[in-house]
Order: C-alpha cells, then sequence, then structure tokens
C-alpha cells in the first residue's frame, strides 16, 4: 500500500517516536486521520486514528470534543466486540492526545472489492441476476453483521460499503486475487470499522436511518448491486428480535428521506 | 538457561526500554512483596501475578501505557513500576489492583518488568544480576507458551468480566487458540479504556 500524500504531514506526537516502520497514511477525512503503523512489535500492525486539533475552536472545547469523541468511539468498539459483533478490537487510546489504536484488519473494504466484482462480471459477459450467489452471499453477510450491531444496541450513524470491511483469511496471501482468483473477491468476513459517529440507541428509527443510508449507498455507488439490497433486508430480518419493527419503519424512513420533519 | 528479555517497544523515545523476565516455582514471594511495600527502591520492579496474564501481548500493553504515561507526565500512582501493574486494571481501584495483579504471598509464577528511562538506566545485565540474586525461583523464557502454562482463565475472565466471550460450543475444539486470542484483544481493550470517564 502505498500512502496517498506525496508531502508529508505533521505527525501525532506519539508516532513521531521511533518504530521500525515509518507510519504510512491510509486516508484523511475530515476529522480525523487513519494512519497504518505498529503497536509494541514491528510484527504487529495497527491502525492509529488520529484526531488533530482544529485551530479555529477554542482550545478548551477543541480538547473536549476530542476527548469525547475519541472516548465514544473506543467505548462502542470494546461493547460491540464483548458481544461478538464484527469490529475491530481497541488497542490503547489517548483522548488527551487525540489519538485511537487499533487492530489492523487486512483486506479491502465493501465498496472497492464489489466494483471490482461487478467490473469483473460485466467484462466476462454475464448478465445482471445470473451467477450472482457469490454476491448475494455478501449481502447476507452485511445484513447479519448490521443486525448483530442493532442487536446489542449500537447504531453505527454512517454506514456506508467504505465503512464495512472484507477481512482477508488469516494467511492467506496478501495478493490472493492477482489472477484468476476473481471468484474470491467477494469472500471473508465482514467487519464493521469507523465507529466515529456511532451512538448508543434502541429505537428502531435510529436502525432504520443506518439501514436507510446503506441502501442509498448501495443505489449511489454500486446501482447495479442495487436490486440485491433486499437480501440484506432479509437477513437483517432475522438477525435480531427487533428487526422485523424495523423494517417496517424503514418503509417510512424511505418515503420521507433520513431527516425527521421538525414540524408539529 | 533462561535470561530476562529486553524489549525497545514501538513508538517509545528510544531511550525508554523494558526489561522482562519470568520465575515459576517462586518460594519467597512474601519476601519480595514486603520489599515493595516498604519502598525499598531496590526493588523498584513491577512484580506481577503470572497467573492473571494470558500473553506477551497483554503484558507489553500495561507496559507501554505506563511507560507512555511517565512520559506524558501523569502517573496516577507512585512510580512507573508500580504503574504498570495498575495498567493491567480493568478500573480505578488502586488498591484492588495490587490485589488482584500484584505478588502475593501465595504467589509462584511471576512476571517481572524493570523500565529503563533516561534518568534512572538499568542495564539488562545489572537488573538480571539482581534478579538472580533475589528470586529464589526457577527462571524461564518470557514467550507465549510459557505465560499459557501459568494463565488462571477462569480468573482472568471473572477479573475482567469476560465470562460470556468465547464460550460458543459449535466451533469446538479447533478454536481454543482462536478463543484465547479473543480473550486477549478484549483484555487489552479494557485496560486501554481503563480510567476513561468523560
Amino acid at each position: 500500500m502505498t500512502s496517498i500524500l506525496q508531502y508529508p504531514l505533521p505527525l501525532p506526537p506519539i508516532l513521531a517516536h521511533p518504530s521500525s516502520t515509518a507510519p504510512l497514511l491510509i486516508t484523511q477525512g475530515a476529522e480525523a486521520l487513519l494512519y497504518k503503523s505498529t503497536y509494541l512489535l514491528p510484527s504487529l500492525p495497527c491502525a492509529l486514528k488520529y484526531r488533530p486539533r482544529k485551530p479555529y475552536r477554542h482550545p478548551t472545547l477543541d480538547t473536549r470534543l476530542t476527548k469525547h469523541r475519541i472516548l465514544s468511539e473506543a467505548r462502542l468498539l470494546l461493547k460491540c466486540r464483548k458481544e461478538g459483533v464484527p469490529v475491530p478490537s481497541v488497542y490503547a487510546v489517548d483522548e488527551g492526545q487525540g489519538w485511537l489504536m487499533l487492530e489492523w484488519i487486512e483486506g479491502e473494504v465493501v465498496r472497492v472489492r464489489l466494483n471490482e466484482w461487478l467490473r469483473w462480471r460485466r467484462e466476462k459477459g454475464t448478465a445482471e441476476g445470473e451467477e450472482e450467489g457469490e454476491l448475494r452471499g455478501l449481502m447476507e453477510r452485511i445484513g447479519e453483521a448490521v443486525g448483530m450491531m442493532h442487536g446489542v444496541g449500537v447504531v453505527h450513524g454512517d454506514l456506508t460499503t467504505s465503512n464495512l470491511m472484507l477481512k482477508s483469511r488469516e494467511h492467506a496471501e496478501v495478493n490472493d486475487h492477482a489472477e484468476g482468483g476473481e471468484e474470491n473477491l467477494l469472500a471473508g468476513e465482514v467487519i464493521i470499522i469507523d465507529l466515529g459517529l456511532a451512538s448508543v440507541s434502541r429505537f428502531e428509527e435510529d436502525r432504520a436511518v443506518d439501514l436507510y443510508v446503506l441502501e442509498r449507498a448501495f443505489g449511489s455507488t454500486h446501482p447495479r448491486a442495487e436490486g440485491l439490497f433486499e437480501v440484506v433486508l432479509e437477513a437483517y430480518g432475522k438477525s435480531f428480535k427487533g428487526a422485523p419493527i424495523v423494517l417496517k419503519r424503514l418503509e417510512d424512513v424511505r418515503m420521507r428521506g433520513r431527516k425527521r420533519s421538525m414540524l408539529g | 538457561m533462561s535470561v530476562l528479555q529486553t524489549i525497545s517497544l514501538e513508538h517509545l523515545p528510544a531511550d525508554y526500554v523494558v526489561h522482562i523476565a519470568v520465575y515459576r516455582e517462586v518460594k519467597n514471594s512474601s519476601s519480595l512483596q514486603e520489599q515493595l511495600l516498604a519502598g525499598n527502591t531496590e526493588f523498584e520492579y513491577a512484580l506481577i501475578d503470572a497467573s492473571v496474564i494470558i500473553s506477551k501481548i497483554q503484558a507489553m500493553s500495561a507496559a507501554y501505557r505506563a511507560v507512555n504515561d511517565l512520559v506524558e507526565n501523569r502517573l496516577r500512582s507512585r512510580n512507573v513500576h508500580s504503574e504498570i501493574v495498575f495498567s493491567l486494571s480493568p478500573n480505578n481501584n488502586i488498591a484492588e489492583t495490587f490485589r488482584r495483579f500484584g505478588i502475593t504471598p501465595t504467589t509462584t509464577n511471576l512476571l517481572v518488568i524493570k523500565v529503563s528511562t533516561p534518568s534512572q538506566p538499568f542495564s539488562a545485565d545489572a537488573v538480571q544480576e539482581h534478579l538472580t540474586k533475589s528470586i529464589d525461583g526457577t527462571q524461564a523464557e518470557f514467550n507465549d507458551n510459557v505465560i499459557a502454562g501459568m494463565t488462571d482463565l477462569a480468573r482472568i475472565r471473572k477479573i475482567y468480566k469476560l465470562n460470556t466471550v468465547g464460550s460458543k460450543p459449535e466451533k469446538g475444539v479447533a478454536n481454543a487458540k482462536a478463543e484465547r486470542r479473543e480473550l486477549e484483544m478484549l483484555i487489552i481493550s479494557s485496560m486501554a479504556l481503563r480510567g476513561a470517564t468523560n
């Protein structure tokens, strides 16, 4: 993997301390930077999520917000993991310095794998609706993972195919789909990542909005897979006790969009 | 004969290193504990009961957090060595932490950690020599196999409140290792979130 930036950003102080391999900037969002680095030993990769200070904010407020968000994400990750929801585990936290160190998930985000798979299928000349067992399988696993998360009382807040990963099997060749292995593109355990906007909620409204956002993500990012979103919902519907009510609520959310009317 | 291991942890300043040693069949635990309680600076070690340690990573995580807190100047206990023991805890109760994780008169398997800092440097040889002289026990290697032989899983599950984890019988014996690894992950996260109030 190569860094997305050619020029160096100021590293968070923790990463400025020596390590066997230089930290690699993986992605940059509005709120946080994500580095690949190592935890404790050169052989243990980790992801470091760093929320830099925002100079335009009052320093006290900035510190408070950053602390709160780092801790909230770390707590939700631990809660999920304890209850068997597939999320990265937390290695270390320094809310004062604004970072969170997480288990490194070897694999790729669903958005990328799914697009590769769709392109591969088109090039092969397979019509939509044919030979889509693997895609259905992936959709089912997504529905189950999301259902599991909702079942333990956590809503994600930003559920897109970029925040779902497909984890490579351990000991698998890193380049296992370099050639000829396209059939395996959609294989792997679904891991839910980036709980930066997540919260604890058992309202069917919040859960339905999660599903709605995911459905829209499929519609806009992978329109040729959108037709199978019902498979996600079907698997979701069986995943926990309250799921059928959420699916009912989803119909209302679809009618009006993500935001609730503030009238009345 | 096994000797201690000296480790430079990733992302700590280069002049901070940790020396880690493991002993089994320790016979003088009560006198070692007395030295600690008396505040004898010669015995400034993190002396940990190895039955509550599941892996190398857990032990090193505690050391990492304590040294990082030392560097950031925010120790919550007396020194970096007591802080290592405190770092193992899932909660903020220091007295309870030492009862659970620290050496007790009945400890037989012992994990020892010594931090070398710029202001108080200790060479591996000096530490090894002092440990050999002071600990009446058999030194073992600091590795996951040795540690696994000392772990009291039931006790660890209780301390970290992880009773439900990995209790899925359908996955079978083949996954005892995976289960242990999952426990390790959850323990590290619980340690990392100790003291998180906000």
